[in-house]
């Protein structure tokens, strides 16, 4: 080949790189790292890339402990991805300040919604009457038992409790104490700073007949008579049947590992962590009832598109995000991440898988709570706990303060 | 030029770096978060607009802040102090020891150059109520009761300043363990032979020259107590500076502010009423000792 020839042909090859680059338009998504979901999300790029022709994405991920503020510190100075996993806590912040995009009609209506989600999930990522973002998976509390040490204390090994009155019964009979009376095996872990809030705030306080916030979230209601009974039977676990306090063992799931607690209330994504701890023989059943009452706490990571992206962008982010939350997507997340599907129509084929079944069940009847700051109505309430097991507080009066703070939290978030 | 002009010129050069990079780094800044602390900046707001004194008025009204504000002097005021003395008599027991003075340094200044987060998460494991802690397994074995430590709204800021008591006395040790060697023997000689009981000597001649460098460590530790956020940070429950803030300083709140609610603007105000109180701790200690340092 002569020079000259040879010039030419690396200007063509360049004319066809360029003409390609052109066509393509390349996506961004954000989420933190966890392993089997980073790993299937390249798989599932992989896929909608083949399918998509002209679509790249790219997949960044940042590590859990700093995600939250890394989204902060990027989407304002527009630096952000074009689609962006939140916590379902978050989306008031992001929504009010104008940084994601209003998913449209034509893809996510309301009907769509309807028909394909739970209905926690909708009442979550609507703001006014649009929507804000979709998820692929969701997740829901459930009581974990350890085997061995029900067998250890005589119990059925098989038969968890199915009331709070049978909770309370089985925990202490599972608690151990030293010769000195220093807790040395916790019946039941209670740890507000872990889901103890969430279980408090969402299930024990409708359990013992409270509603514990207005409809549209915004005016705390749990500071009744009925809302002081359920703490107070929360606290009595600690201060009077003493089958466990906060930070025993470090926290309920290093305890719950390592056999120091024998009953737990946790959420489904602590499955694969203790799938992962050998010897450990443990069961998972449906949150204890209370007077024929029912209820569950569901929280979810969500997905949505970054506010400022435009024309292919969009179209190509819009694409992308209704293949990530479609059911067959939704069935792998489950199999490969144990993420449970946010579509009610897939836990049919689960109902008899023993472990996950009874979150599918908690689901059914669960309520996502309308956080505004996550991270300071959970402390609110732990340290309502804190109050009255540290300092001998009366849990109507606990309860009363605690409703106060987050009275003023939430209505400062919405007047400000 | 002259050699002595051409001389301070160099000097002036080599100084103008640190000097850009003070202005750069730590004026600046600084003076940017004092603008800021009048301002409604928030991390995910859009705008950005001027309120006065408001954030100061909410953070005065703020009890976890002045609850933050009150953890703070305790962790000075009782912390400093213990450094001080612990580390002086420490210094003076291994100034008198024939042998070995070289391992026990080392022994004593091991804390000081161990990681702080290393050290905090060590301490909070030995902390731990039983059965695993195994500073309650001691007590128990004793027959004593078994502390609450850091579960206690009582007991965790005592708690946390033990640990940072016996970090910053390693660096204390051996500042103090420099000066006394760099005291004359002659004059401690000169007052034995003039009749001075070891008491008096210690009281008349050797802790008065050790008074510039006591003076240079009360600041130094004052300064470091106000501002002590890592300890805190690991060994408190969930890093929040629980249970129920009771250990909660100063700057964990300031933290908190920023990186947790993104109220940069009142994190800001925050740093600024932290700085004045530092600033102001620092001159009267200079005032105080001042006088005292130079006979």
């Amino acid at each position: 080949m002569t020079r000259k020839r040879s010039i030419l042909f690396a200007l063509m090859l360049a004319a066809v790189a360029f003409v390609a680059t052109a066509q393509t338009v390349t996506i961004t998504y954000w989420q933190y790292y966890y392993e089997s979901k980073v790993k299937l999300m390249d798989e599932l790029i992989k896929n909608f890339e083949k399918a998509n022709p002209g679509i790249k994405v790219e997949q960044v991920t940042f590590p859990y402990e700093s995600y939250n503020q890394k989204v902060a510190a990027s989407i304002p100075a527009g630096e952000g991805p074009d689609i962006i996993n939140l916590f379902y806590g978050w989306l008031p912040t992001y929504v009010k300040a104008g940084y994601l995009e209003e998913l449209p009609a034509s893809e996510f209506s309301k009907d769509y919604f309807n028909k394909n989600f739970y209905p926690f999930v909708a009442e979550s990522v609507q703001f006014g009457s649009k929507y804000y973002s979709v998820p692929t998976a969701v997740r829901s509390l459930a009581l974990f038992w350890n085997k061995q040490l029900f067998k250890d204390a005589g119990l059925d090994p098989n038969t968890p409790p199915k009331t709070l009155e049978e909770l309370q019964a089985y925990a202490k009979k599972l608690s151990k104490y030293d010769a000195k009376g220093n807790l040395i095996q916790a019946g039941l872990a209670m740890q507000p700073t872990g889901q103890g809030h969430s279980w408090i705030r969402e299930v024990l306080f409708r359990q013992f007949g409270n509603v514990p916030y207005s409809a549209d979230g915004r005016k705390v209601t749990y500071a009744d008579a009925n809302g002081a009974a359920a703490l107070k039977w929360y606290t009595d676990l600690i201060t009077k049947d003493k089958v466990g306090y906060p930070n025993f063992a470090t926290d309920d799931v290093t305890a719950f590992k390592s056999g120091k607690a024998a009953m737990n209330i946790d959420g489904s994504f602590r499955i694969a962590t203790l799938n992962a701890v050998k010897d450990l023989e443990w069961g998972v059943a449906e949150l204890p009832t209370y007077k024929g009452i029912k209820s569950n706490y569901a929280s979810f990571w969500t997905h949505g598109i970054v506010a400022g992206t435009t024309g292919k962008k969009l179209d190509a982010s819009i694409k992308f995000l209704k293949y990530i939350t479609s059911p067959e997507v939704q069935q792998m997340w489950l199999e490969k991440v144990g993420e449970l599907p946010a579509t009610p129509a897939l836990s049919e084929k689960y109902k008899n898988d023993p472990v996950i079944s009874p979150f599918l069940k908690g689901l059914a009847y669960a309520h996502a709570t309308a956080y505004v700051d996550e991270a300071g109505q959970r402390q609110i309430l732990v340290d309502a706990v804190d109050e009255v097991y540290l300092k001998n507080v009366d849990p109507a009066v606990a309860l009363k303060n605690a409703a106060k703070k987050e009275q003023t939290l939430i209505d400062d978030f919405w007047n400000n | 030029m002259k050699l002595s002009t051409k001389r301070s010129v160099t000097a002036y050069l080599f100084l103008a770096l640190p000097l850009v990079f003070f202005l750069c780094v730590r004026l600046g800044p600084m003076l940017y978060m004092l603008a800021m602390s009048f301002t409604n900046w928030g991390l995910l707001r859009r705008t950005v607009k001027f309120i006065g004194f408001k954030n100061y008025e909410v953070l005065f009204t703020d009890p976890v802040f002045l609850q933050s504000l009150s953890n703070t002097a305790r962790y000075a005021v009782f912390g400093a102090p213990i450094v001080i003395l612990l580390s002086l008599g420490i210094a003076l027991l291994l100034d008198s020891i024939p042998k070995g003075k070289g391992i026990y340094r080392l022994i004593y200044v091991l804390p000081y150059i161990t990681p702080v987060v290393a050290v905090s998460w060590v301490w909070r494991w030995m902390y731990q109520p039983p059965p695993l802690g195994i500073i309650d397994g001691v007590l128990g074995a004793l027959g004593l009761p078994a502390g609450e430590f850091l579960n206690s709204p009582t007991q965790a800021l005592p708690s946390i300043l033990a640990v940072n008591v016996w970090v910053e006395m390693g660096y204390c040790t051996i500042i103090f363990l420099a000066g006394l060697q760099t005291i004359p023997k002659e004059i401690s000689e000169a007052a034995k032979i003039d009749g001075a009981s070891d008491r008096q000597v210690l009281r008349r001649v050797t802790l008065p020259l050790l008074m510039p460098i006591t003076f240079f460590l009360m600041v130094m530790e004052g300064i470091q107590f106000l501002r002590i956020f890592t300890q805190v940070y690991n060994m408190s429950m969930q890093a929040t500076g629980g249970p129920l803030n009771s250990t909660k300083s100063a700057a964990l709140y300031i933290y908190q502010k920023a990186f947790t609610n993104f109220e940069m603007a009142r994190a800001a105000s925050a740093s600024a009423v932290l700085f004045v109180i530092i600033m102001v701790v620092t001159i009267l200690q200079i005032r105080f000792f001042d006088k005292r340092v130079n006979y």
